[in-house]
């Protein structure tokens, strides 16, 4: 599903924030990448969802080299992938519904359907009592909540997930990590960059090391890290 | 599309202020323009009244005969720049004389002419012109025309009446343009504001997979509505501030009656309307449409 080929890529001249990645991610896996501030996680993860171009090396998500993937195709590109972010990203003019379904407008999805599958995502995410509220008036964690709801709306192959309990309490986290636990359950490919050790402890599910740009080191299933 | 439309407005609403600035300018822009369009047409309209009234007269050879003098007018009419070809007879061109130079004290000279016409040569065509710069090619042309004795014009008053029109065209013409930047400007301002103040939204909106036109187009549609509104409100009040300076200026100066001929403004409107339409959707669109392709780039 996901395959990164020696991908070196540079911010600076000279110092690189990427340096000679290799990585293979199959359909249906649940990945966590972890390491500490400034290890190339997050820019893995731009590169993945082609907000930036390795400067070597070479991208496959879902079947697309982004090598060679056309300016106006990036669109529909990313329509295959769900995106969480630590600080949400929510439309902060627009209630909890209209967040998530302009997630669907976007692609253009009829209203008739935008209206029927919207509500079933809010229950999902157990949050359809609160579809009117605005996103200043919801806690972190249903914040975070809304925010998976929007990513996984579209039924997307592959949800990328930026540090989505990086800003929430323990009970919060839990809560989220279970909804991407689900979406893998559903046959979703998940890839979850997190500082949070506990959570990648107890979930036993792939973990990916990450220091100085580079991969140091692949745990596979169940591993577990002393220290991010 | 109408959820974009939609967007659009709430665009215009989100951004009060600077919607507020731009329909403001561009209603400020389209009232000016208002205001020289009206005098262009205006002076125009003058001119070409004006132009109406300068003939050329045509007098014939001494002893010519009525049909050829006929034959005459016939190939006058024929050319395209005349617009009315008018026969004056001797006796005509005595009786306007008599009326003109001679009046009611001078009877008893005037009924001695009658009995013996001394302007019994001077039957001629007054011909009017379509465009009074086209004078210098037809008085070439009448010279060469045989039978054809003598040509008067009134080189200066045709001369003047070309160059003012001309100049007033350029003038205005300039004028329109350096406003229209102005207003394409503002509109492009408005809008990049608008961008930054929603680049978190845009980010949002590419990373979910929205095409570029998805995301441009309520910036596209607030732009033209800022220009469609911009150009709806100096257009009503200029309807009725045209109609009060008319009868303003008519009423103060009854004798600018006579001088100025001043078209209705439904006449003006029937031009102006349209135009200024088409200019308010087309700086909204250009100064949108550019703006947003310039800041928008996946």
């Amino acid at each position: 599903m996901i395959t990164v080929k020696d991908v070196s890529m540079s911010y600076i001249k000279g110092a690189p924030a990427l340096k000679g990645v290799n990585l293979h991610v199959r359909k249906g896996e649940f990945v966590f990448v972890v390491g500490p501030s400034g290890s190339g996680k997050s820019t893995l993860l731009k590169l993945l969802l082609k907000e930036l171009n390795p400067d070597y090396g070479e991208i496959t998500v879902a079947e697309r080299n982004l090598n060679k993937l056309k300016r106006r195709h990036i669109p529909a590109f990313r329509r295959e992938l769900g995106v969480v972010f630590q600080d949400f990203r929510l439309l902060p003019d627009r209630n909890v519904y209209e967040n998530v379904a302009f997630a669907q407008r976007v692609i253009g999805v009829p209203n008739k359907v935008i209206r029927r599958k919207v509500p079933v995502m809010l229950s999902m995410v157990g949050l359809a009592e609160k579809y009117r509220s605005r996103p200043d008036q919801l806690s972190g964690g249903e914040q975070q909540r809304v925010a998976i709801a929007r990513a996984l709306v579209n039924e997307p192959k592959i949800l990328l997930a930026d540090e989505p309990t990086g800003n929430l309490d323990v009970n919060n986290s839990w809560e989220i990590m279970r909804l991407l636990e689900e979406a893998n359950e559903r046959g979703t490919t998940v890839v979850v960059v997190t500082h949070n050790k506990d959570i990648v402890n107890a979930m036993k599910k792939r973990v990916i090391r990450m220091n100085h740009g580079t991969i140091v080191e692949d745990m596979g299933y169940g591993g577990n890290i002393e220290e991010v | 599309m109408l959820y974009s439309l939609r967007q659009g407005f709430k665009n215009i609403g989100r951004n009060k202020k600077f919607s507020f600035t731009s329909i403001a300018t561009m209603a400020a822009c389209i009232f000016m323009f208002s205001c020289f369009f009206s005098v262009l047409v205006n002076f125009q309209n003058m001119v070409r009244e004006a132009e109406s009234s300068v003939a050329v007269t045509v007098f014939f050879d001494e002893g010519i005969s009525d049909a050829k003098i006929d034959q005459i007018g016939d190939v006058i009419r024929k050319r395209v720049e005349v617009s009315e070809v008018r026969f004056v007879s001797a006796e005509e061109a005595l009786h306007n004389f008599i009326r003109d130079y001679l009046g009611d004290e001078n009877s008893e000279l005037a009924s001695a002419f009658l009995e013996d016409n001394p302007l019994a040569d001077s039957a001629n065509y007054e011909v009017y012109l379509n465009d009074v710069s086209m004078q210098g090619a037809l008085v070439t042309y009448l010279k060469s025309i045989d039978g054809v004795r003598e040509i008067k014009q009134s080189e200066v008053a045709a001369k003047t009446l070309s160059d003012f029109n001309k100049l007033l065209g350029y003038v205005s013409g300039a004028i329109i343009i350096i406003l229209l930047c102005a207003a394409v400007f503002l509109i492009s301002n408005t809008v990049t504001i608008g961008i930054s103040v929603r680049q978190e939204e845009i980010a949002i909106m590419k990373l979910i997979g929205a095409k570029d036109g998805f995301i441009s187009a309520p910036f596209v549609i607030e732009g033209i509505l800022i220009g469609l509104i911009g150009t709806i409100i100096p257009l009503v009040i200029f309807y009725f501030a045209y109609k009060n300076v008319v009868s303003y200026i008519l009423g103060r100066f009854s004798i600018l009656e006579q001088l100025l001929t001043f078209m209705p403004v439904e006449d003006v409107y029937r031009t102006l309307l349209p135009i200024s339409l088409a200019l308010g959707v087309g700086i909204g669109f250009v100064g949108s449409f550019f703006t947003v392709r310039r800041h928008m780039k996946v």
